[in-house]
């Protein structure tokens, strides 16, 4: 680790100097190397921006019970209904727009998992940064704790605790928090440690700062750039396991209908030959993620000091 | 080393009575078993009945002792929709589990290692580009929604393997195995290639960067110069030594395979203990959910207490560090 890995940081740059390359745009266009990476960051704003305004995306209101009808019930995609609406990948066992629910399925699916991915990243980053920051025993305490939890794969965690806390938002959302604190916590004392020891801190300690301030205006900026490349990837996993639980029927309820809900209710009918009702669903769910992963691969090269040319 | 083994025994115990401590908080505090047990139309007396029958009158400390003596007795109450002991039922389901997720090990490696090696000694044909771009889907496919895209071609359009339960089953050495006859066969295949999906990925990884590290060493080099066939380099002298850091991996994930059969077993309908569970929180079952999470747990804590008390024979370091700290 050199002094490099601080300048290549986006959010240290403040802009003041006026250089001819800011460290944004260097990022920038390293990140801009790969053409695949760069197609799967604009189709992640695409599915972000879907997600956000599916109300005036989306064909029709699924879960508007006056304009849902029985008789459009599993037709295939491309199929017409009776107002010549084209349900272009067909429609539930309910008679629902698929492209519609799954533009408001992505909407709960990303919400949950970005939402239950900052939360994580809070706890974990105060609690590895207090564990890297105060050393000796704290430090051995907390990381123990660490240590063990994550010997239980997060799936497992997530599924005790909703086994006790029953379905619900909040509750999924307490469970993938807890199951994935752990990840964050590591990555940013990992990284802290080797920034604490730096002259800046010294620096800041010799002003007599408050504990808090430095811990959070001078090393938690500097341990940025490895948690957001496991935060991308972890909220890619949030995303997955939300999905899997609710599929499972021990996540979300009926009434917020995910893409892992769609999925679940799909596999009724597959068995009698009506695919699509869980195949679209999947594969919206598929693309969510292997983008995210894709852009976290091409943050993790580029925000690695070690990889620079 | 006993000094690590003892301390690591003790850490697993206190893991143990803290999880079971979480279960029994858990279930007693959050869920109000009395609810479940009397009608709504019971009155005051009544519901005290009940309350003292189950000890709910004591306080929490002896309710939990109580939990615990009769945990280690192996009784954790009995099913509310079987009516056996649940310790019993989930006992019974836990070598179709196992069975699982050991087919679905042996095929990660059956698989993986090859793709992975031909990968690692020619990294620029398309073949391994292919093989790479794949065990990259490989680890972002949802496991359950590969299961059922796999139903649906395997068993509704293709029609060549069935699409849930065991099928036949003969007893080995008293346990009741598929992987023995060819029904269960059929059925154990498509389970065990879903659950297999994500590790197979990891090993391709694993075995193609540990070729490609091994291929330029000393000894592959002279082994080649000695004119020995390529086969034989490639299957001797490196297969060996890419192997060490496959079966470190592969242990540590033989848990995560337990963990994830639920998933599977759910999709596929696999008797395991994993579609137990399922169906037990669906159907508020309790006593089989609080067992089966000590039991899980259990499971857990002595995988891991096993893997490093191995590791740490493997790696003098491993101990050492921990000692000192």
């Amino acid at each position: 680790m050199s002094g490099e890995a601080t300048s290549l940081n986006p959010v240290a740059d403040d802009g003041d100097a006026p250089a001819v390359e800011t460290p944004f745009r260097r990022f920038c266009r390293d990140y801009a190397d790969s053409h695949i990476a760069t197609g799967a960051f604009f189709l992640l704003v695409a599915i972000v921006l879907v997600a956000l305004f599916a109300p005036w995306i989306a064909p029709t209101d699924p879960y508007d019970l006056a304009r849902v009808s029985i008789l459009d019930a599993k037709m295939a995609p491309g199929a017409e209904s009776l107002d010549g609406l084209t349900f272009w990948l067909g429609t539930d066992g309910a008679g629902r727009d698929l492209v519609s629910a799954i533009i408001y399925g992505l909407r709960i699916s990303l919400g949950v998992g970005v939402m239950s991915g900052v939360v994580a990243l809070c706890i974990g980053a105060t609690v590895g940064l207090t564990a890297a920051y105060f050393g000796g025993r704290v430090d051995a305490f907390i990381m123990r704790i660490v240590d063990i939890q994550l010997s239980f794969p997060a799936i497992l965690i997530a599924l005790i605790l909703l086994a006790i806390l029953g379905k619900g938002v909040d509750k999924i959302i307490i469970a993938l928090v807890i199951a994935q604190w752990a990840y964050y916590a590591r990555t940013v004392r990992g990284s802290a440690l080797v920034e604490r020891n730096k002259e800046y801190i010294e620096a800041a300690q010799c002003l007599a700062l408050g504990h808090n301030r430095i811990v959070f205006r001078h090393l938690f900026p500097n341990c940025l750039p490895p948690l957001i490349v496991v935060g991308t990837i972890q909220t890619a996993h949030a995303i997955s396991l939300e999905a899997t639980l609710s599929f499972l029927g021990v996540g979300l309820p009926i009434s917020e209908p995910s893409l892992g809900l769609l999925i679940s209710n799909g596999f009724d009918f597959m068995l009698s030959g009506y695919y699509w009702i869980s195949f679209f669903p999947g594969v919206a769910l598929l693309v969510t993620i292997v983008v995210i992963n894709l852009v976290g691969d091409q943050l993790r090269d580029v925000l690695n000091p070690r990889l620079q040319k | 080393m006993t000094v690590f083994i003892i301390r690591r025994f003790m850490q697993s115990v206190i893991v143990v009575l803290v999880m079971s401590f979480i279960v029994f908080a858990g279930v007693n505090i959050v869920g109000d078993p009395v609810e479940m047990m009397v009608s709504d139309e019971a009155d005051q007396a009544e519901r005290e009945k009940v309350i003292k029958s189950m000890g709910l009158d004591k306080p929490w400390y002896v309710q939990y002792g109580r939990f615990i003596a009769g945990a280690v007795e192996g009784n954790l109450g009995k099913s509310f929709v079987y009516g056996e002991p649940a310790l019993q039922i989930i006992v019974h389901r836990i070598p179709a589990t196992f069975e699982l997720a050991l087919a679905a090990l042996f095929l990660a490696v059956a698989i993986g290692i090859p793709f992975g090696v031909y990968a690692g000694l020619k990294p620029d044909t398309a073949a391994s580009k292919t093989i790479m771009a794949g065990s990259i889907l490989g680890f972002s496919l949802p496991t359950f929604w590969v299961g059922l895209m796999f139903i649906m071609i395997f068993a509704v359009i293709l029609g060549w393997l069935p699409s849930t339960g065991r099928g036949d089953t003969v007893p080995l050495m008293g346990i009741d195995v598929s992987f023995l006859t060819m029904d269960g066969l059929a059925h154990l295949f498509l389970p065990a290639l879903n659950l297999a999906l994500f590790k197979i990925s990891m090993v391709i990884r694993l075995a193609r960067a540990g070729t490609r590290e091994v291929v330029h060493q000393d000894y592959i080099k002279f082994a080649r110069a000695k004119g020995l066939t390529n086969r034989r380099v490639v299957l001797v002298h490196l297969m060996k030594n890419i192997m060490i850091p496959v079966v470190t991996v592969l242990g540590l994930e033989f848990g995560g395979l337990i963990a994830f059969s639920v998933v599977t077993e759910s999709v596929f309908a696999w008797p395991g203990m994993g579609k137990l569970i399922i169906d037990s929180i669906q159907s508020l079952d309790r006593p089989v959910i609080v067992a089966y999470l000590m039991i899980i747990v259990l499971i857990f804590v002595v995988i891991n207490l096993v893997v490093d008390v191995m590791y740490s024979i493997l790696d003098p370091r491993v101990r050492l560090s921990d000692v000192k700290s």
